[in-house]
C-alpha cells in the first residue's frame, strides 16, 4: 500500500511537470500590423533529442522574425504578424501526438512546424490525418511515406544516399571497393541500407557485411573485428549511426587502424557541421558526408543565412542541413499562404505545390508529392570541422517511394491528381 | 590459433570495460546489498572529471604534463565519485538499509538529479562544490584530539565548513575564469581525447591491438588487484568482510559498522569513477553515459554471484567473449563447413543487436538452473 501510494505520487508529480514545461512564446506586438496569426512549433526541448531539435526551434524563430521584420504575411493588402507557440515534445513520441492535438484543437494554429525522429513523425501522422491539419517536417529521412497532411522539406534517400553511394563506388579514392554498412538499430538506417544494397548490386559492387548497433550501446569492438575481416585491405563504409554512437565509432576505428590512410573511407549520412564539432575533426578528417546544404557553400544566400544565425544566436553557433530545411519550410509556408490568400489548410496545401524559393542551398521547388526538389552535395570533412565540397548535382527530384527499395519500386505519389494520391503505380 | 587469440583479446577488451564498470557495483550491491541505481551516474561523474582534468592540463602552466593527465584523472575520478558516494550514503542510503525497494527508488531519483545537475550547472561550479565538500569532510580529521573532544567541536566544524565553502567558491571562479568552456552550463556531449601516446595501435604476437583498449585492460587489472588486496590484507578490508557476514556480531565486538558502511560505499563509488575514466576513452561524455552501462553492470554482478568478486571477474570476461563469438560470427570461422541451416542461424545472430538479445537469453536460461550465479555464496548468511 505504501509503495503504490508513492508511485502514484511520483506519477502525479511527473504529469504536473510535463504540463508545466509547455510554454508560450512570441515576441511583443508592434503597432504596424493589421492582425496576427499564431503558428505552432513542436520540437523536443528536453530529453535526449533536445540538443539537436533545439537548433531547429532557433532557426524557425529566426525565420519568423525575419518575415515579421520585412512586413509579415500580406493577404489582400492586410498584413499579418506571425506569432508562435512553442511546445515541448520531450523526446517522447506519444507526447508529440498529444501536443499536436493541443496545438490543433485548443490553439487552432493553421500550421505546425515540428518533429525530428521518424518515430515522432509516425506518432504524429494519424493526428494530422484525422484532423486534416498540416505538419511541416524538416529532416532528411528514409521516405517510403507520402501523406497529404505532411510536407517534407528534408532529403529523401534518392536526394542523399543514392548520389553518395554512386560517388563512393565510382569516384572516391576507394572506387570499386567493397561496401560495409554500419548503422544504429532503427528504421532510418535499416531502410537506407536496404536501398544502398539494391543500388550497390545495380552498380556491380559488393556489400560484404552490415551491422546495427542498438541505440545507446557504444561497444563497437565486434563491429570493428567484422569490418577488418570483411574488408582486410580497405574499402567503403557507409555509416548511418546516430548521435553519440558516432563518437565511440570514430574514436575506436581510428585506434584500430581503420583510417583513410589505410584505405578505409567512411561516407556519413548523419554527420553535419554540428556533429563534426562534437566528435572532433581529428577523428573525421578525410571521411565524407552528403547533404543538401553545407555551411561552406560559397553563395551570398548561404553566407547570409549563416551570418544571420550567428548574429541572432551567438558567434560560436553553426548552421547545418536540418536547420536549412527548417528555415526553408517557414518561408515556403509564408509564400503559399500569400498565394492562397487565406490561412485555410486545404487552400494553402494546393497553393504550396509548385512554390519556388531561393534557399541557402540554391533554388528549391515543392513537388506534387509534398517533398522538395533539392541539390545534393558530397563533401570531404576537413581539419577545420567543415566540408570541402567535392561535387554538386543538378536539382534532384524527390522520390517519396524509393525506386530501388523492393517494396516500393514502380510506385509514386501525386497529391495534385485525385486519381493518383498517396501511392500509385507508375 | 590466431583466430582464437583475436577472439580472446576482443573478449577481454569488451569484458574489461564491463568488469571495471561492474567492480564498484559488485562491492556496493554484492557486499552491502544496496541496489544503487545511481551507479551509472557515479561513472558519469568520473567521465566528466576526466574531461575537466583534460581541460585543466591544457592550460599553459600544466601543458608539459599533458601526456599524463589520464593517469592523474584516474585518482581524481576516484576521489570525486567517492566523495559524492559518501555524501549519498550519509544522507540517503543510511536511512534506508534493509528496505531494498525504497533504496531502489531513492537511488533512481538521485541518478536523475545527478544527470540534470551536469546539464544545468556549469562544470566549474560542480568542481567547486566537490572541492568544498572534500575539504569540509577531510579537514576535521586533522584536528587534534583535544579539540575533537572539547565541547566547542561543533564550532570548529562550522568554521572548517565555512572555510571549505570559501575555497570551493574561489576555485569555481578561478576555473571558470581560466577555462571559459567550463563556466557555462551545457547539455551537449563533450569529448575526451586520449594523449598521443595512448592513441593508435600496438603489435603483440603479430596481431595489432588498439592502445586505448590495452590501457583500459591495465586500469581494470590494477583496480581488481588493488581491491582484492584491500579486502584481504588491510584491517579495514577484513572489517568490511566481517560486517558483510555478520553485522550484529561485529557491532557487539566493537567494530563501528557505520564507519565500515561509509568506507565500503565510498570505495564502491570511487571505483565507479575509475570506470568513468575508462569509458570516456571509448566514447563521448554526456549526462546519459552511465545509463548505458547500468543494466550490463547488474547483469555481470548477478551472473557472477552476488557478493563474490571472483564471480564478477569470470562473468564479465565470459560475457565479453560470448559477445565477440556471437556478435562477430566467429563460430563460422572456427567451423566453416557446418550445415547450412545452422550457419544461417548463426549469421542471423551475428549482428550486435541480436548478439545482445542472445546473451541476455543465455543469462536468463543460466540463472534458471543456477539462480545464485556462477559462484554462489557458501555457508549461511545471517540476513538470509
Amino acid at each position: 500500500m505504501r509503495i503504490s501510494r508513492r508511485i502514484l505520487a511520483g506519477l502525479a508529480t511527473a504529469s504536473i511537470a510535463t504540463t508545466l514545461t509547455s510554454c508560450g512564446g512570441g515576441s511583443k506586438t508592434s503597432g504596424s500590423f493589421d492582425d496576427s496569426v499564431t503558428v505552432g512549433i513542436l520540437h523536443s526541448l528536453s530529453g535526449t533529442m533536445a540538443i539537436s531539435e533545439s537548433t531547429l526551434v532557433d532557426t524557425e524563430i529566426m525565420a519568423i522574425e525575419e518575415i515579421n521584420a520585412s512586413g509579415g504575411i500580406t493577404i489582400d493588402g492586410k498584413s499579418y504578424k506571425i506569432e508562435y507557440i512553442i511546445e515541448d515534445g520531450a523526446s517522447d513520441w506519444p507526447t508529440f501526438a498529444e501536443k499536436s492535438k493541443k496545438l490543433i484543437d485548443q490553439d487552432k494554429v493553421p500550421v505546425v512546424f515540428g518533429g525530428w525522429t521518424s518515430a515522432s513523425r509516425k506518432a504524429m501522422l494519424p493526428v494530422y490525418e484525422s484532423k486534416d491539419a498540416f505538419l511541416y517536417y524538416p529532416i532528411q529521412y528514409e521516405a517510403q511515406e507520402c501523406s497529404n497532411n505532411i510536407f517534407y522539406t528534408g532529403a529523401t534517400p534518392n536526394q542523399q544516399s543514392e548520389p553518395a553511394t554512386e560517388f563512393m563506388y565510382k569516384r572516391s579514392p576507394a572506387a570499386g571497393g567493397d561496401f560495409f554498412l554500419v548503422g544504429s538499430d532503427y528504421v532510418f538506417p535499416r531502410t537506407s541500407n536496404t536501398i544502398t544494397k539494391a543500388q550497390v548490386k545495380q552498380l556491380g559492387g559488393r556489400v560484404v557485411g552490415e551491422d546495427y548497433l542498438p541505440l545507446g550501446n557504444t561497444e563497437v569492438a565486434p563491429i570493428i573485428s567484422k569490418i577488418k575481416k570483411a574488408l582486410p585491405s580497405g574499402g567503403i563504409i557507409i555509416n548511418t549511426l546516430n548521435g553519440d554512437q558516432n563518437v565511440a565509432f570514430f574514436k575506436q576505428i581510428q585506434d584500430a587502424g581503420i583510417t583513410p590512410s589505410e584505405g578505409y573511407y567512411v561516407m556519413n549520412y548523419s554527420i553535419a557541421e554540428e556533429e563534426i564539432s562534437t566528435i572532433g575533426p581529428e577523428f573525421l578528417e578525410g571521411h565524407y558526408g552528403a547533404w543538401n546544404y553545407m555551411m561552406s557553400i560559397d553563395s551570398p544566400a548561404s553566407k547570409k543565412f549563416a551570418a544571420n544565425f550567428k548574429k541572432r544566436w551567438g558567434s560560436d553557433r553553426v548552421v547545418a542541413d536540418p536547420q536549412e530545411s527548417a528555415y526553408n519550410m517557414v518561408y515556403l509556408w509564408k509564400q503559399a499562404v500569400e498565394d492562397a490568400g487565406t490561412f485555410d489548410d486545404n487552400a494553402v496545401r494546393d497553393a504550396l505545390i509548385g512554390q519556388k524559393f531561393d534557399a541557402p542551398q540554391g533554388p528549391v521547388e515543392v513537388m506534387p508529392n509534398h517533398h522538395l526538389s533539392q541539390t545534393v552535395r558530397i563533401g570531404e570533412i576537413n581539419s577545420e570541422g567543415g566540408f570541402t565540397i567535392l561535387e554538386e548535382t543538378d536539382v534532384v527530384l524527390p522520390q517519396a517511394w524509393n525506386q530501388k527499395h523492393p517494396s516500393s519500386k514502380g510506385f509514386a505519389c501525386d497529391w495534385t491528381d485525385p486519381s493518383k494520391g498517396e501511392k500509385y503505380r507508375l | 590459433m590466431e583466430l582464437l587469440l583475436d577472439s580472446i583479446f576482443n573478449g577481454i577488451a569488451i569484458g574489461s570495460v564491463l568488469l571495471v564498470a561492474a567492480l564498484g557495483l559488485a562491492i556496493v550491491f554484492g557486499l552491502m546489498g544496496v541496489i544503487n541505481l545511481a551507479h551509472g551516474e557515479l561513472m558519469m561523474l568520473g567521465a566528466y572529471t576526466t574531461y575537466v582534468t583534460q581541460l585543466i592540463f591544457k592550460l599553459p602552466i600544466l601543458k608539459p604534463f599533458y601526456n599524463w593527465y589520464v593517469i592523474i584523472s584516474i585518482f581524481l575520478a576516484f576521489i570525486v565519485s567517492g566523495v559524492v558516494g559518501i555524501i549519498l550514503e550519509k544522507t540517503i542510503i543510511r536511512k534506508l538499509y534493509g528496505s531494498p525497494l525504497e533504496t531502489l527508488l531513492a537511488t533512481w531519483g538521485v541518478s536523475l538529479i545527478l544527470q540534470q545537475f551536469v546539464r544545468s550547472v556549469p562544470l566549474s561550479y560542480g568542481s567547486g562544490l566537490i572541492i568544498s565538500l572534500l575539504i569540509g569532510m577531510v579537514l576535521p580529521l586533522f584536528f587534534p584530539t583535544k579539540i575533537k573532544e572539547s565541547i566547542k567541536f561543533k564550532y570548529y566544524k562550522l568554521a572548517s565548513w565555512s572555510f571549505a565553502t570559501l575555497i570551493g567558491i574561489l576555485s569555481a571562479e578561478l576555473i571558470s575564469s581560466l577555462i571559459s568552456k567550463l563556466g557555462r552550463a551545457s547539455s551537449r556531449n563533450v569529448d575526451v581525447t586520449a594523449p598521443a601516446w595512448m592513441r593508435g595501435q600496438i603489435e603483440i604476437l603479430g596481431n595489432t591491438f588498439p592502445k586505448t583498449r590495452l590501457m583500459i585492460i591495465i586500469i581494470t587489472l590494477i583496480s581488481v588487484i588493488a581491491i582484492i588486496c584491500f579486502l584481504n590484507q588491510s584491517a579495514w578490508g577484513i572489517r568490511i568482510r566481517a560486517v558483510t557476514q555478520n553485522r550484529q556480531m561485529c557491532d557487539c565486538l566493537g567494530i563501528s559498522t557505520e564507519k565500515v558502511d561509509v568506507i565500503t560505499f565510498g570505495i564502491g563509488s570511487g571505483l565507479a569513477g575509475v570506470a568513468g575514466v575508462a569509458v570516456s576513452l571509448l566514447g563521448s561524455v554526456g549526462p546519459n553515459v552511465g545509463g548505458n552501462y547500468i543494466v550490463g553492470c547488474f547483469m555481470v554482478v548477478v551472473l557472477g554471484g552476488v557478493g563474490n568478486l571472483l564471480g564478477t571477474i569470470f562473468a564479465s570476461f565470459g560475457i565479453g567473449i560470448m559477445t565477440d563469438l556471437i556478435g562477430a560470427g566467429r563460430l563460422l570461422n572456427i567451423w566453416p563447413n557446418m550445415p547450412l541451416s545452422l550457419s544461417n542461424t548463426i549469421n542471423f545472430f551475428a549482428t550486435t543487436s541480436m548478439a545482445r538479445v542472445m546473451i541476455f537469453a543465455l543469462i536468463v536460461i543460466f540463472l534458471q538452473f543456477k539462480p545464485s550465479g556462477l559462484f554462489p555464496q557458501k555457508g549461511r548468511m545471517v540476513e538470509s
